[in-house]
């Protein structure tokens, strides 16, 4: 097991965003989330970047355990130096990028490595040149990120979380800040990864790409997990009725 | 008095009013820094007091300031201010600047978007290197603008340290003008502080050509 969510919630405020979740990742898995906005869905993936903190529950990467529930039922983050080794097994595309704007494309890509992993830099540059080989973007290793169209920021933000070699990869909504007919370009990217059996979580309204490229669905709303199960079952013959709904919205 | 003569008596002063000017750099920017970082702890007596600080240093004119910082000493403590002039008006112009600074700082802290605290999170930088790697680069391009305008002000300022008797350059220039009644000290006077300024504006835009490469 890659990942281990166990009885995670989480509020803001009063607001329960997280009710009681567990939610496991195995390795070589692609799992879509799919759900209407508010569900949670965003949340849980911050949760397991650690991003936002849990209110309780366990959070297990590689058998190592990075959340603990204390005897109260409250959440207990494991000490900063063993979290920052845990932080190594995952890394997450933002919807928005997020790429650093003063670096350029290759610098992007293999300032951590260098700087954070603190591996040779003649290797972590051969690897982010073959990186963006793959990304479709080998010309554009000395531009900036404004000179960027989004779909290709996106594939270089990909670029950059794989450069760090993690164990699983996050997707926060990794199209829904793209233009429509730049968002095939970055599905394209995803599915050649899953051919890889790299271990994938992708937040996504994008149904035809969660259906097609995903080996798992979990389809979230108002902070539970409603349903889960492989992609035909979920949107061919969906059991319960508010994931019916959720997707006849969709078709429309 | 010739046109010469008098340029040699002022360009003493010239010398004190650029070393003035780029101690208080020197000092202030650095410390604009600190006061920015207490002014965004999340201890509300540290921002408190910072807030308290900021307020006055910007609520009241520097000449009563340079004031009280030479002479508070002695009224409070009874201290000898002799040889202490100079480094009254360092600080004095230091401890000023340092709050516009700090403010001007805090602007530019804000207009990063969370998204790259966050990014550089995730891919494992520490604290120090978010900030001096990520953070602090696009600070300085973002608010060069004000800086550049800081610094002008700055140059004008420096005359205030007639406030405290120290002859910089424009108390000469009233000196002279006075014994000599001649309106041409003046007109030394500006152009040196509008050469000053014309140097600080064309530095300020080379460094801003030099971050275009990226928005």
């Amino acid at each position: 097991m890659i990942l281990e969510m166990n009885g995670i919630k989480k509020s803001f405020g009063d607001l329960e965003v997280l009710k009681d979740i567990s939610f496991n990742v195995d390795s070589g898995e692609v799992v879509s989330v799919i759900g209407p906005s508010g569900s949670g869905k965003s949340t849980l993936l911050r949760c397991a970047t650690f991003l936002e903190t849990v209110d309780a529950g366990q959070i297990t990467y590689m058998g190592r355990s990075a959340v603990t529930t204390t005897s109260e039922g409250r959440a207990h983050y494991v000490p900063h130096a063993e979290l920052n080794q845990i932080k190594r097994y995952f890394g997450l595309v933002f919807q928005q990028f997020n790429l650093f704007p003063h670096y350029s494309v290759l610098k992007n890509i293999t300032d951590a490595p260098i700087h954070v992993q603190k591996r040779p830099k003649d290797e972590v540059r051969a690897e982010a040149m073959e990186l963006l080989r793959k990304m479709n973007l080998e010309n554009r290793a000395d531009a900036y990120p404004c000179q960027l169209s989004g779909g290709q920021q996106q594939r270089v933000a990909i670029a950059r979380a794989l450069a760090l070699k993690p164990e699983i990869l996050f997707f926060d909504e990794p199209t829904s800040a793209l233009d429509p007919e730049l968002t095939g370009e970055v599905l394209k990217v995803i599915r050649q990864l899953a051919e890889e059996k790299m271990t994938m979580v992708v937040v996504t309204h994008e149904m035809p790409f969660a259906r097609a490229v995903s080996n798992r669905v979990i389809f979230m709303d108002k902070g539970v997990i409603v349903e889960q199960g492989d992609p035909e079952e979920v949107f061919g013959n969906p059991k319960q009725e508010r994931t019916v709904q959720f997707l006849r919205n969709y078709q429309r | 008095m010739t046109l010469s003569t008098m340029l040699s008596a002022m360009g003493e002063g010239m010398l004190r009013s650029c070393a003035i000017f780029f101690l208080t750099i020197l000092f202030s920017m650095p410390l604009g820094m600190v006061i920015m970082f207490l002014r965004r702890s999340r201890l509300k007596l540290v921002s408190g007091i910072t807030k308290i600080y900021i307020a006055i240093m910007r609520g009241t004119p520097l000449m009563l300031q340079l004031l009280m910082w030479y002479f508070g000493p002695y009224y409070l403590f009874g201290m000898s201010i002799r040889g202490y002039r100079f480094p009254a008006i360092i600080i004095g112009f230091s401890m000023n600047y340092a709050a516009y600074f700090a403010e001007i700082y805090r602007g530019g802290m804000e207009t990063i978007p969370q998204g790259q605290y966050e990014a550089a999170e995730v891919l494992g930088y520490s604290k120090t290197q978010t900030f001096f790697k990520i953070i602090l680069p696009q600070v300085i391009k973002a608010i060069l603008p004000s800086v550049t305008n800081e610094i002008i002000t700055l140059v004008k300022d420096t005359s205030l340290a007639f406030t405290l008797a120290y002859n910089e350059m424009f108390s000469l220039a009233k000196q002279i003008a006075a014994s000599q009644t001649s309106f041409t000290p003046f007109i030394i006077a500006g152009v040196f502080y509008f050469i000053a300024n014309y140097a600080v504006a064309f530095a300020m835009e080379r460094i801003e050509k030099a971050l275009d490469y990226y928005k």
